[in-house]
Formats: structure tokens, sequence, C-alpha cells
């Protein structure tokens, strides 16, 4: 009978290390300066559809206005859907469980996903209404808001 | 061509090292903008869009989806084009096939690069073949090097010869407004400048900058109702090496290579026979000194061995017989995704003598423009005045 090799496949170990940095432009740079020093979410305003749009934007995706109002939106806001995260994986951003939720902040015509934290797993539901909790050393980044809890 | 295609618009931000000023969304608008206005279209009359942009080389991904407000691809058909430092000739090539086939009848093209964002380097050696390369990989001057040491041995050039294209370019790029590098600078300051890895100094590359450039492209109905001026693509064409054939940087190779091969189906579809007399300007992709004179002798315009008499000669200069890259070319700007989209906007802007400053000071009715990137390979694209040039 003839002898059969079992070989381990060849392979190469690849890494590659890349920084990057993001520049928050002018309407970002709006939304992170009102967080920062005043713990104030603002939206831009479309005043051609009549939108208050979060993330705030320089430009109007549906009707390409140019926008440069905005607007300050919540802080309270309703929870349209969410999901209870229970399995662990590196690459989550926190241990499970815990909870997602895309946020309606009162004022906004768009979503806000974020986490829900202080809440028992088994009342969270859609339309709760919820309020922010900021961080207290904020740094231009969206953990400014640690997570919304339950009023 | 099936149906004839025309650039009926077009505009460009300016380019800088910095633009801390917006994010890429807004940077992105900006030339879509100018490309509109230009137009004198709004986003609601584009049938499609197409945008163009290397993956991860400001740290994201799928910029065609979260860009969308500020390309106004909202809910339109469109794909996103990553092909190297091709990524802006290719996207122009897309819409323009687009046009052609009668799928669409006006096409926005667009092309940026925020260099500033990422790590372009590191994100270049993934370019490079995991098992034979990547381990040796280190971006571009490397590559652009060994063709300059080939290129001195094989024709007797001197590192004044491509000091005298690293002058011309950044002088060019002094006459146009958009530019990043508009450097007064000298020969003896090219020859000065720091040796990178030989022969390739600082002023022999091109700067990491940050821009974008947006085309609207349409068929011949809409171009002669809409434009004014609209400057024709006659021909365009693409072609690839294999990865691995090297030798392609020892200029004197006998090999069919990518450049060579392109433009020589380039010129038999146009029926050209002197390149030098049929086109009245070039915009080549020039990433680095040597690459513009390797070009002057794969494209033709002199035989093998004499592209650096041109320079020498100043035939290639704004206001020369031949003149190349009158923009500054891409030695004075590298925003990658709207590098090889640039030679085409500028071309055109050429042909409708709209060029300013830089406009080459003589009838142009015909430009060609080269794109060259990633793997080896190129991007050509031929431009006239008429459909009868
Ligand atoms: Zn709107």
């Amino acid at each position: 009978m003839e002898e059969i090799k079992h070989y381990e496949p060849f392979e190469v170990d690849q890494h590659l290390t890349a920084n990057s940095r993001y520049y928050a432009g002018r309407m970002g740079s709006r939304f992170y300066v009102a967080l920062r020093d005043q713990q104030k979410i603002l939206g831009a305003k479309c005043p051609k559809c009549n939108k208050v749009l979060w993330p705030p934007r320089s430009t109007c995706h549906v009707c390409f206005s140019e926008l440069t109002e905005t607007v300050e939106i919540g802080p309270l806001g309703t929870v349209e859907t969410f999901t209870v995260v229970t399995y662990n994986e590196p690459v989550q951003p926190r241990k499970a469980p815990f909870v997602y939720a895309v946020i309606r902040l009162d004022g906004a015509d768009t979503g806000m996903a974020h986490f829900l934290d202080e809440v028992d797993l088994d009342e969270v539901h859609i339309g709760m209404r919820v309020r922010p909790v900021f961080a207290r050393d904020r740094k231009a980044n969206i953990l400014d808001i640690q997570y919304f809890k339950p009023l | 061509m099936k149906r004839n295609v025309a650039i009926i618009g077009g505009g460009q931000t300016y380019h800088a090292a910095r633009r801390h000023d917006v994010d890429q969304a807004e940077m992105v608008n900006e030339a879509v903008r100018r490309a509109l206005d230009d137009a004198g279209m709004t986003i609601d009359e584009i049938d499609t869009i197409f945008l163009g942009n290397m993956e991860f080389f400001e740290g994201v991904h799928m910029t065609d989806c979260w860009l969308v407000h500020g390309t106004g691809a909202y809910g339109k058909p469109g794909l996103k084009i990553t092909t190297g430092g091709t990524v802006g000739a290719t996207t122009v090539c897309v819409g323009a096939h687009h046009i052609a086939s009668g799928l669409f009848d006006k096409a926005l093209c667009i092309g940026f690069e925020k260099q500033e964002e990422g790590d372009t380097g590191a994100i270049l050696s993934g370019v490079a073949h995991p098992l034979w390369g990547r381990s040796l990989a280190g971006a571009a001057v490397g590559y652009f090097a060994t063709m300059g040491s080939s290129y001195m041995a094989t024709w007797g050039a001197t590192e004044e010869h491509s000091a005298m294209v690293a002058v011309k370019a950044r002088q060019n790029a002094r006459k146009n407004p958009y530019a990043h590098l508009k450097l007064d600078i000298t020969i003896e300051d090219a020859l000065n400048s720091r040796m990178l890895s030989y022969p390739i100094r600082m002023l022999d590359m091109c700067p990491a900058s940050n821009g974008a450039c947006a085309m609207v492209l349409a068929d011949e109905k809409t171009a002669k109702k809409r434009c004014k001026k609209p400057v024709w693509i006659r021909a365009m064409d693409t072609a690839h090496n294999e990865q691995f054939e090297l030798d392609w940087r020892f200029v004197d190779t006998k090999r069919p290579i990518f450049s060579k091969v392109c433009a020589a189906r380039m010129y038999k579809k146009l029926g050209v026979k002197k390149p030098a007399e049929y086109f009245d300007v070039f915009e080549v992709y020039e990433p680095a000194t040597w690459a513009e004179l390797i070009w002057y002798e794969d494209l033709g315009l002199c035989g093998p061995g004499e592209g650096f008499r041109l320079v020498e000669k100043g035939m290639t200069n704004i206001d020369g017989p031949i003149p190349v890259n009158p923009s500054g070319g891409v030695l004075s700007t590298n925003c990658i995704g709207a590098s090889a989209m640039l030679r085409v906007w500028e071309a055109a802007l050429q042909i409708r003598g709209d060029a300013g400053g830089h406009q080459a000071p003589k009838d142009v009715r015909r430009a060609l423009t080269t794109g060259y990137g990633g793997t080896n390979w190129t991007v050509m694209t031929a431009l006239s005045k008429t459909l009868d040039d």
C-alpha cells in the first residue's frame, strides 16, 4: 500500500500596523466642542427637508443642501430598537452581557446607536425613555456620552 | 466606442499637506459642487456616481457608503473604484464605459485622498505579495530608485536630468493655484535635497497631498445640448504587467511592458503615427522624476534613451513643442485617489483653454494622459476638442 504523507500547510504570519487619525471637520468639530464644553448634543438642521440629522453633517444626504445650522437635540430620548449582547469576542467594546440600543433623541429625525446601562435586562423595551450619562473627562469621542440609562 | 462620451464639467479642491478644516465628506463635497457648477447641473440630474479612493489610506473602508452625503450618491446607482495610483483614471474610464454602453447619460466621477489621516506607506506594503515580497517591502521610493539607477547606467543620463524634471514640475505648479508644492527651486536645490534612496532625493519624489477632483461625463446628445466646451474622450485603454516581471525596471527591457503595450494599442485605435506631433499636451503620472523621462520614451515622444535629452533641451516645458505636465503633475500634487483623475481633468482644461496661468501657449486640440499604479499597470486616456480631431 502506498504510504500517505501528511504535510502541515505552510503559513507566513502577516502583520500590518497602520495608525490613522480622523479630522472631525466643520460640523463634527461643532458637535464635539458643544459636547465637551457644555454637555450639549447637536444635530444639523436641513431647512429644506425640515429634518434634524444626527450625526450632524455639512450636506443633507437627501436634498444635497449645504447645512450650516445646528440645533440642540435630546438629552432625553426614546429607544427605537435594541439588542442584548450575550457573547464575548475580542472585538466587542464591552464584556457581555450589555445592551446596544438605537435611541431617537428628542428633536432629532434620526437615531443614535449607543450603550444602554444601569438597566434591568428584562425591562429593556422599545419605547423606553432614556437619558445620557456624560463622561467626566471628555475628549472628543462618542464615548464622551458614556451610555444612556432609563429615566 | 459605441456612443461618444464627453467631459462636460469638472472641479478640484486646492491640494495641501493639511486639511484639518474639513472632514472627508466636506473635502469631497468641495470638488463635487465645483464640478456640478462647472457643468451647470444639479445633483438630481446625475444618473450615476463613481467614487475612486484607496482602501484604508485614510484608515477607513467603504467610503462609497459613508461619504454618500458628500458625493451626492444617496439612492443613486454607482460603484467604488480602488485600483492603486490609477484610481482616478479608472474611475473616469468606468464612467465613460457606462455612458458609451448606453446605460446612463450623465455620470459623476470623483476621486479623493486625505493622506494626512492614514499611514499610506504601511497600507501600501499590503500591495506586496505576502509570500515573496511583503517582508522586504517599504512603500514606493525603492521602486523608482531602481528605475533611476537603471536609466542612468543604460543611457548615460545624470542626476542633473532628474533635477531638471523636479524643477520643471514645481515651477509649473507655481502657475497652478490648486497645486500642492509650488516651489521656486533650482537645479542646485534639487541636487542638494536629501538623498532618500539612491538616486532618489527628496525633490525627486511626489508629496503626500490631501485633495479631491470630480468630473461630469455625458453622452453626445447631452454634451452638445448642455455644454459650450465639451472635451471628447476619444480612446481609453489599460494594460497590466505580471507583478513579478521586476525587470521592467530595467529600462532597456525588450519585453512588451504595460506602458508600451497600452500606448501602441491607443495609437492603433486613433491612427497615430507620430505621438509628439499628434498630441498637443501630455499629462503623465510621474510620482518620481525618473518616471517622467521613461514615459517620454514609452509613449514614443522620442527614441529609447533619448528622454533625458528632451528635458535637457526644454522640449517638454510648458512653452515647448511637447508640453508635459503643465499642471505640475504628480510630483507637485499627489492625493492618490484623485491624482490620475487630475491628469485627465487638467488635460481637459488645456483643451478648453481654461487652464489659466498654466495654459500651454499653443492651440491645444488633443491631449494624452496616463495613470500608473499598484503592481505595474496603466490607464491611458486620449482627449480631443472636437469629434473630428
Ligand atoms: Zn435636506
